[in-house]
């Protein structure tokens, strides 16, 4: 991998009133990547991907992505899931990508978006009667909807069954062929083991941590 | 899947189509803001019963204040949807612009209030014996101003009340001290035109500079707060 | 500074008890309304001072949200320095100016207004603006207050009743709900940018306030209500007390905001000091 750094953090500390969530990170991340972020609660994994993702401003520092600091500039290009599902309930799959598609400018059909994590587009049920399984694959398709070179996935196989998290990993190293650098925050890292490029272990705030294989970064 | 880095267009119009079809979808706020406009218009009746000469002396104030109990209510509803799941982090992550999402949500206000107008203002008319003794037409020009003054800043405070503890008292407090002038101007000119006495061209000019004055306000400064963390 | 406060709070005393005594005995009686009259003298000046405050305020709010972003920045320096040449310019050239204003007073406060933002944006960083904020709208209610109570007090032995809708009173009511309103949202918010909200709440106030002056305005000239504290001319005389009462009130509010000021620093201090703590000092794993 030595691609040049499309995402860059430099001397990164977020704080929140008293709490600092991230204590000075400085890393480089290579394109092309699936990196999978561990760590304990509390160390600032979420905070790091909001950082990247540009919903949360460095305290101090600064971050680069795709060799610019204005995030903003960079949305169309980034992909973004989260612990709660960032979908509306009310409405059914097709209809949630269908309307966030939109907010990216995308007119045509999404429903190769929904088939490529294995969900049927004529669905019609709301997502509120989804399974959790269901749900994240959706959130997934969401994140990917605008093809973004940049994914920053939290936690996507939380309360997933183990059937479907080897799928999304498949799917995940698919994307990481076609090109897209990825960041994946799990607890579950052994679902990442032989398919992610680096493991970046964080603690406290920091990241302490980088290897390839799992072992040598997990400290217990 | 076209891909650029223009800032995508349609995007109000996108999500206005969105929550009022999930409004027609599910009913339940409407339903309940409905039936809480007719109590306020009963309630309303029971408490200031004057003959129908006086009626069209107060009907202006307590139409507005009415109208301002139930814009309340269906303002406060605004970001529920979104606060659910989260997903204005998802609005933010997409490079659609802030406003878009504003402006979507104020013209849906509107179209909530203005539903709950339409159906009030016959049971006042009703139960005041109300006549218009002015120009009547002047009424529309009137509700469509004051009740986007009302909407426009409404929307914008329940998005900054998002922030904060007791939201739902929040929003009413923050909103009314700032809307007296235009309440001042819908109740006048809408008096004005009931008893015919005098004329309600000030009161309009006053709304419509007060609506022009804030939406370039909210515009300007939405973004700052959607992204307040 | 720890010199300086003490010789101003003697100052101050000294100002505010010679005022009192100017207000209370030395001022003639007026003539119609008596010795209930020489509130007025409470009144007028505590109106003027937090009128005063929350014009620091909006200043500060405005600076807070368009320091980050230079364009902005730049756009609004302009625009401050455009409107001190137009009220100069204004000053001489509109003839005749409306009642009550005077050529030399409109060209000051516009110049006033402009050395008074520009003095505020080159001694304050950005977070000493938002504490100078805080502190002009808390002790600028406390002042509102007092005219809100006053007037009333005036009113009610003089006129017979206690409040009515004009300009002015109303017009106080508002700004002060304002502000109540923004110090809540200061109170109840818990967002980690709480100063953008509440400067954005302050623009809304600031853009209000003459929409509420110009609505009542309008209101009175078509059901004109009893005025309060009358217009026109003013007795020499009194108008020196007044103006020595103004200066008494302006030195102690500048000596209340200055510690309130100071407290406010202080915190925000301790507040910084335990976050690079927080920052620096490695933790415990859990």
């Amino acid at each position: 991998m030595d691609a040049p750094p499309i995402i860059t953090l430099t001397a990164v500390f977020k704080q929140f009133g008293r709490f600092a969530a991230l204590r000075g990170v400085n890393a480089e991340f290579a394109a092309g990547g699936l990196f999978a972020i561990l760590g304990d609660n509390g160390a600032g994994k979420t905070t790091l991907l909001r950082v990247l993702a540009s919903l949360a401003q460095p305290t101090r520092g600064s971050v680069s992505i795709l060799g610019t600091a204005e995030l903003r500039s960079v949305r169309h290009e980034l992909g973004y899931m989260a612990h709660p599902s960032l979908l509306y309930d009310e409405m059914s799959g097709a209809e949630n990508l269908r309307y966030f598609g939109r907010l990216y400018g995308i007119r045509n059909s999404t429903d190769a978006g929904m088939t490529a994590v294995g969900l049927d587009p004529t669905l019609t049920r709301p997502v509120a009667q989804y399974s959790q399984g269901m749900r994240q694959r959706l959130s997934l398709a969401r994140a990917l909807l605008n093809d973004p070179k940049v994914l920053l996935l939290d936690e996507p196989f939380s309360n997933v069954d183990a059937r479907s998290a080897r799928e999304m990993v498949a799917l995940l190293a698919q994307m990481r062929s076609a090109g897209k650098t990825i960041f994946v925050v799990t607890h579950q890292a052994s679902l990442l083991e032989g398919t992610a490029d680096e493991f970046v272990w964080m603690e406290a705030g920091q990241i302490t941590n980088r290897n390839r294989e799992l072992r040598a970064v997990e400290t217990r | 899947m076209s891909k650029s880095s223009a800032v995508p267009s349609g995007v109000t119009a996108a999500t206005l189509a969105k929550d009022l079809r999930l409004e027609w979808r599910s009913k339940d706020a409407l339903n309940s803001m409905l039936f809480f406009s007719l109590l306020v218009v009963v309630v309303f009746s029971f408490s200031f019963d004057p003959n129908a000469e006086e009626s069209r002396q107060i009907a202006g104030g307590l139409v507005w204040v009415a109208f301002l109990f139930a814009a309340v209510v269906a303002l406060n509803q605004t970001w529920a949807r979104e606060l659910r799941n989260h997903v204005l982090d998802a609005y933010r992550v997409s490079p659609a612009p802030a406003n878009s999402l504003f402006m979507a949500k104020a013209l849906g206000n509107f179209v909530f209030v203005v539903v709950l107008e339409v159906l009030m203002t016959p049971l006042f008319i009703m139960f005041y014996k109300l006549r218009a003794l002015g120009p009547a037409w002047q009424l529309i020009p009137v509700a469509a101003l004051g009740t986007w003054a009302l909407v426009v800043n409404g929307t914008f405070f329940a998005a900054i009340s998002l922030r904060t503890r007791s939201r739902e008292i929040m929003l009413p407090l923050l909103l009314f001290p700032v809307s007296i002038p235009a309440l001042l101007a819908m109740v006048n000119a809408t008096t004005a035109i009931l008893t015919g006495e005098l004329s309600a061209k000030f009161w309009i000019v006053l709304l419509t500079t007060y609506d022009v004055v804030f939406t370039i306000a909210c515009l300007l400064l939405f973004e700052l707060v959607l992204n307040a963390e | 500074m720890k010199r300086v406060f003490p010789i101003l709070g003697l100052l101050t005393a000294v100002l505010l008890s010679y005022a009192l005594y100017e207000a209370l005995v030395a001022a003639p009686t007026e003539q119609t309304m008596g010795n209930v009259q020489r509130i007025f003298y409470y009144h007028v000046p505590s109106a003027w001072t937090a009128f005063l405050l929350f014009f620091i305020n909006f200043i500060c709010s405005i600076q807070y949200l368009v320091r980050p972003n230079p364009v902005a920045d730049k756009l609004t320096n302009w625009t401050v320095l455009a409107i001190a040449i137009a009220a100069c310019i204004a000053a001489f050239v509109i003839r005749p100016l409306p009642e009550g204003m005077e050529p030399s007073s409109v060209a000051t406060t516009g110049l006033a207004i402009a050395g008074l933002y520009f003095l505020i944006k080159k001694c304050f960083s950005q977070t000493r603006t938002d504490a100078l904020a805080v502190v002009t709208a808390e002790v600028g209610v406390v002042f509102c207050t007092v005219v809100l109570v006053t007037g009333p007090l005036w009113a009610r032995p003089v006129w017979g009743i206690w409040w009515t809708w004009d300009v002015r009173l109303t017009s106080t009511l508002v700004l002060w709900l304002i502000y109540i309103s923004y110090l809540m949202l200061r109170r109840f918010s818990t967002s980690g940018q709480t100063p953008v909200l509440a400067a954005a709440l302050a623009v809304f106030g600031a853009l209000d306030v003459p929409l509420v002056y110009f609505s009542i305005w309008i209101f009175r000239t078509q059901h004109p209500q009893p005025v309060i504290g009358g217009g026109g001319s003013i007795d020499p005389r009194m108008l020196h007390v007044l103006l020595i009462n103004w200066l008494a009130f302006l030195f102690f509010a500048g000596l209340v905001c200055w510690s309130r000021y100071r407290l406010e620093i202080l915190q925000r201090e301790v507040e910084e000091t335990q976050a690079l703590e927080a920052m620096l000092e490695p933790r415990s794993r859990r």
